[in-house]
């Protein structure tokens, strides 16, 4: 290896386990949650998707109180949340809009709650930390097929609803006169995007799993005319910026204050920024030329 | 002469061409407002009707009890022989105007191809035949050249182009246009209600088309469906844009004014509660408007 390769590649990056669990484990949360991000960002839900990772970390708290691992209390909180959206309503912008709200606060209430009580009774001490910001390099190795699984699931899930629920994205009335059952779609896609919220709140944490959803498809959405090509271009700049995110906060143990290293998350997300400003100044540029 | 007697099955039967359509007798009612009372009409294949009506005169109520996502209290829709009870694919529809976001990443040749088969479950694989007729059905509304294009880039008339595209891909034999005219400029108006008249008659396709002006549809209509008071008069518009048939409709008196091959209905003196005028602007002029 080069000298610079060397620089930028801190010695046994790739050898080491929590750095090998942590990069398999961004790339497959990258891919599943950008590929929603799309839709989300299509159906102008990003507060749904937001509010979901919020009531996720009152899930991940509430799993550290009862010794369970945080991605299962991410996934059901979220997925009841996601429940509670569709019940409380979602025909109209306005009443989506308070009924996602609603469960955002809920869900923050809770995870106040189960938090204090993390750190008081189950000598969890880091656990504000894990659940709000993400620890990737504190995932277990038995965590992956469970990410894996749960991912594909809703990557599945997606890709049989796909045509329908892009038709009700664009009007429902349009959907609902072929035949869509314009509910049932909808519902659908919450469920599974409490699932790629889920696990992007195991890789960034609850407050910052948003930027994973939504900047790198909104970057996408700036280049791109297709939406499967939207899904593909936002998928690479997802796990471009996770996995750059993590080599990024393995070199960072050397840098200053020198042995404590930056929060992974920290990188992710700014680099989705970066992307997707990088994206907006390319696709305003071309657009000016065209 | 009664509203009533405008929608009698003599007059509400098109006058050639195979059925496609007949609504019968539908009366819708929310909650205690009426908003439709027995209309009755049929619509045959390569016939164009004009829907016409103030704004909550029930157009687009009739629409959706037609499509199958309302229903009526009373009165029975049939389509091509069939009784329509849900709604389903066999009806090419474009609604209302919907708000397409510029960023939105979907091409018009990706909406026309929603229209093969956008409500299906899965996923399916490019194909030569699938793109084939896609090309065809924006070339049928000449918006060939715009199929790369965003369709929330597109302009107001081509947008409502590759609407129509989307609706007709799968070959309907009935179509029906939810205001396709309103925010459309005049030049832009006229071009699609040349192109609706024209595929009409090439494609015998039956056509409904809604509006709450009727003059720009004056050249290609068949016949009218006029709406008031969530009553119907079916006919020719020299039967029913009449003085007596629309006085009869509105329950109060009003005037039919034509002038250079428009027509102006205006209300007339006396007590008009219920009925409230107001001054329209269509663009190449001004016209007198009736509103419930």
């Amino acid at each position: 290896m080069s000298a610079v390769a060397r620089a930028i590649v801190e010695p046994g990056f790739f050898e080491n386990g929590p750095v090998q669990i942590a990069l398999a484990v961004s790339a497959v949360v990258s891919l599943v949650v950008s590929a929603l991000g799309v839709i989300t960002v299509i159906r102008g839900q990003a507060f749904a998707g937001h509010s979901l990772a919020d009531i996720g970390a009152a899930g991940g708290s509430g799993a550290l109180l009862v010794g369970v691992g945080p991605l299962w209390g991410f996934f059901l909180l979220a997925l009841a949340g996601a429940g509670a959206m569709e019940l409380v309503g979602a025909d109209r912008r306005r009443s989506r809009d308070l009924a996602t709200g609603i469960v955002l606060g809920a869900g923050l209430g809770l995870a106040a709650l189960f938090l204090y009580l993390d750190s008081r009774l189950a000598n969890a001490s880091g656990a504000t930390s894990t659940i709000l910001f993400g620890s990737i390099f504190a995932i277990s190795s038995a965590t992956i097929p469970v990410v894996i699984a749960v991912g594909a699931a809703a990557l599945t899930l997606i890709a049989a609803i796909y045509r329908p629920l892009l038709l009700s994205s664009l009007s429902r009335d349009l959907a609902a006169a072929r035949g869509v059952r314009v509910r049932l779609v909808g519902g659908l896609y919450l469920a599974a995007l409490a699932a790629a919220v889920a696990l992007s709140c195991l890789a960034t944490g609850a407050i910052l799993s948003t930027a994973l959803l939504i900047g790198p498809a909104a970057g996408a959405l700036r280049l791109t005319r297709r939406p499967g090509m939207a899904v593909i271009v936002s998928a690479a700049i997802a796990i471009a910026s996770s996995c750059v995110g993590v080599l990024l906060a393995y070199d960072s143990y050397y840098w200053p204050p020198a042995g404590h290293g930056w929060p992974a998350s920290f990188f992710i997300v700014v680099l989705t920024v970066l992307a997707y400003l990088a994206a907006s100044a390319f696709a305003s540029r071309t657009r000016r030329a065209a | 002469m009664t509203a009533g007697r405008a929608t009698t099955a003599g007059e509400g039967v098109p006058p050639g061409g195979e059925e496609v359509l007949r609504v019968d007798g539908v009366s819708v009612t929310i909650d205690t407002r009426e908003i439709l009372r027995g209309v009755t009409f049929s619509l045959a294949a390569g016939e164009l009707v004009g829907l016409i009506g103030a704004n909550g005169a029930g157009k687009t109520t009739l629409l959706r009890v037609i499509l199958g996502l309302a229903t009526a209290n009373v009165g029975t829709v049939v389509i091509d022989g069939a009784a329509r009870t849900r709604p389903g694919a066999s009806i090419g529809y474009v609604p209302q105007k919907f708000e397409l976001d510029p960023d939105m990443p979907l091409r018009a040749r990706d909406l026309v191809a929603l229209g093969i088969d956008g409500e299906r479950y899965g996923l399916t694989l490019p194909s030569r035949a699938r793109r084939e007729r896609v090309r065809s059905a924006l070339r049928a509304v000449g918006a060939e050249h715009l199929a790369q294009a965003r369709v929330g880039e597109l302009s107001g008339g081509e947008q409502q182009r590759v609407l129509i595209a989307h609706a007709l891909v799968r070959g309907p034999r009935l179509l029906l246009l939810d205001e396709p005219l309103a925010n459309l400029d005049l030049s832009a108006a006229q071009e699609v209600v040349a192109l609706l008249g024209r595929l009409t008659r090439e494609r015998q396709v039956a056509v409904l088309i809604s509006a709450h002006d009727i003059n720009p549809l004056l050249p290609v209509m068949d016949r009218v469906l006029y709406l008031a008071n969530g009553r119907a008069a079916v006919g020719t518009t020299d039967e029913v844009v009449r003085a007596d048939s629309l006085s009869a409709l509105y329950g109060h008196h009003v005037d039919v004014l034509r002038l250079h091959g428009r027509v102006l209905v205006v209300a007339g003196p006396g007590d008009a509660s219920g009925v409230d005028i107001t001054l329209g602007d269509h663009g190449d002029g001004e016209a007198l408007e009736l509103h419930e």
